[in-house]
């Protein structure tokens, strides 16, 4: 078993299509204070190749993704300050 | 205040932006904005300004929309002809996004009515057609410390400059005084390209919104100017606050407000500015 990882908020972007899932994972992350912990649910495919990559770019930090082979992947992201 | 999945689609393109973002997006419909004046310039930066979710749009002139208005008035159409052009602006902006709450001020703006008219406003927009206006509300926005968009259009040229009081020139250190009334044409004389006014209009919404969410450098000192014959902008370094400025300067000569007269042929019956 990996290491426990404290989540602190969850969202599901699973129920909206680019750009809107990275625009919903950013206001999500909003909400969070610096340190804290957002797990984020997306589909499969595009999701998961952009949003990750995005969020990275955001200077954030990405925990794991974790892959819940319902064809959704949980991304774990720690909020990062602002720069 | 929380998004709706719907606001977050709407302004996706502005939260995705690194330097706007969701408090950028937060800031924008928090705001309160007045654009004084529905014309050429008033037109397109009122749409530009309620799409991009500015939460209170103030928009003032006394008006009703003339046919000879829509070569360049975008938030107006045919069908508005004889409407007061604040409520054919309020209609366009509320149909473009509902998020926005429109205040109409069907009159023209005086030196008795111009203080209460901006005193709600976070920034206020000149797009009038005059002189005495220009320099009314450049006294007014000094003497109530509210920042503005200060531009100008005729034929194929334009320019605008953003004025913050204590920060930069204001419009008074950099011209003055209005021009002899007889010796200006105003644009009703010597025509203005629509696309022009567009491109000014748009490029005051810009200079709100930058200010609003605190991005990049706005006008401030500087004195934009394009050309659309040449196709050349050109970026003026205006000279520092001026300490002699009648209005904004060490001693200051106008502590009150001046209706100047308009140029005979721009004068309306009834019309004060
Ligand atoms: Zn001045």
């Amino acid at each position: 078993m990996a290491e426990e990882i404290k989540v602190d908020d969850t969202v599901d972007i699973t129920d909206v299509v680019c750009p809107v899932t990275f625009v919903k994972a950013k206001v999500a992350l909003e909400e969070l204070e610096d340190g804290q912990v957002l797990s984020i649910r997306m589909n499969d495919g595009e999701p998961v190749q952009n949003v990750p990559r995005s969020i990275k770019d955001e200077g954030h930090q990405i925990l794991k993704l974790l892959d819940n082979q319902d064809g959704t992947y949980n991304l774990i992201v720690r909020k990062a300050g602002e720069e | 205040m929380a998004f709706t999945n719907e606001q977050m689609e709407r302004y996706s393109r502005h939260i995705i932006l690194k330097e706007i973002g969701v408090k950028g997006q937060k800031k924008l419909l928090a705001s309160k904005v007045l654009i004084i004046g529905a014309g050429g310039l008033g037109a397109p930066a009122a749409l530009y300004l309620a799409a991009a979710g500015v939460g209170t749009i103030g928009i003032a002139d006394a008006d009703a929309v003339d046919l000879s208005n829509l070569q360049r008035q975008i938030i107006h159409s045919t069908a508005d002809l004889g409407k007061p052009k604040v409520l054919s602006a309020q209609e366009s902006m509320e149909a473009i996004n509902p998020d926005v709450q429109v205040n109409t001020y069907q009159e023209f703006i005086t030196s008795s009515n111009i203080m209460d008219l901006i005193r709600d406003y976070d920034f206020i927009l000149d797009g009038t057609d005059n002189f005495p206006a220009k320099f009314l509300i450049n006294d007014a926005c000094v003497m109530a410390g509210k920042p503005f968009s200060h531009a100008g259009i005729i034929r194929f040229k334009g320019q605008l400059m953003t004025v913050i009081p204590g920060e930069g020139p204001c419009y008074r250190c950099v011209f003055k005084n209005p021009p002899p009334k007889d010796a200006v044409p105003t644009c009703r004389q010597a025509g203005v390209i629509g696309a022009m006014a567009g491109v000014i209009g748009c490029l005051q919404a810009l200079e709100a919104i930058k200010y609003i969410t605190g991005t990049g450098e706005l006008l401030v000192g500087s004195l934009l100017t394009f050309d659309a014959l040449t196709m050349e902008f050109h970026k003026i370094r205006l000279p520092k606050k001026d300490p002699d400025c009648a209005v904004c300067g060490e001693h200051p000569t106008i502590t009150k407000l001046i209706d100047y007269e308009q140029a005979a042929c721009d004068w309306k019956p009834g019309e004060k500015v």
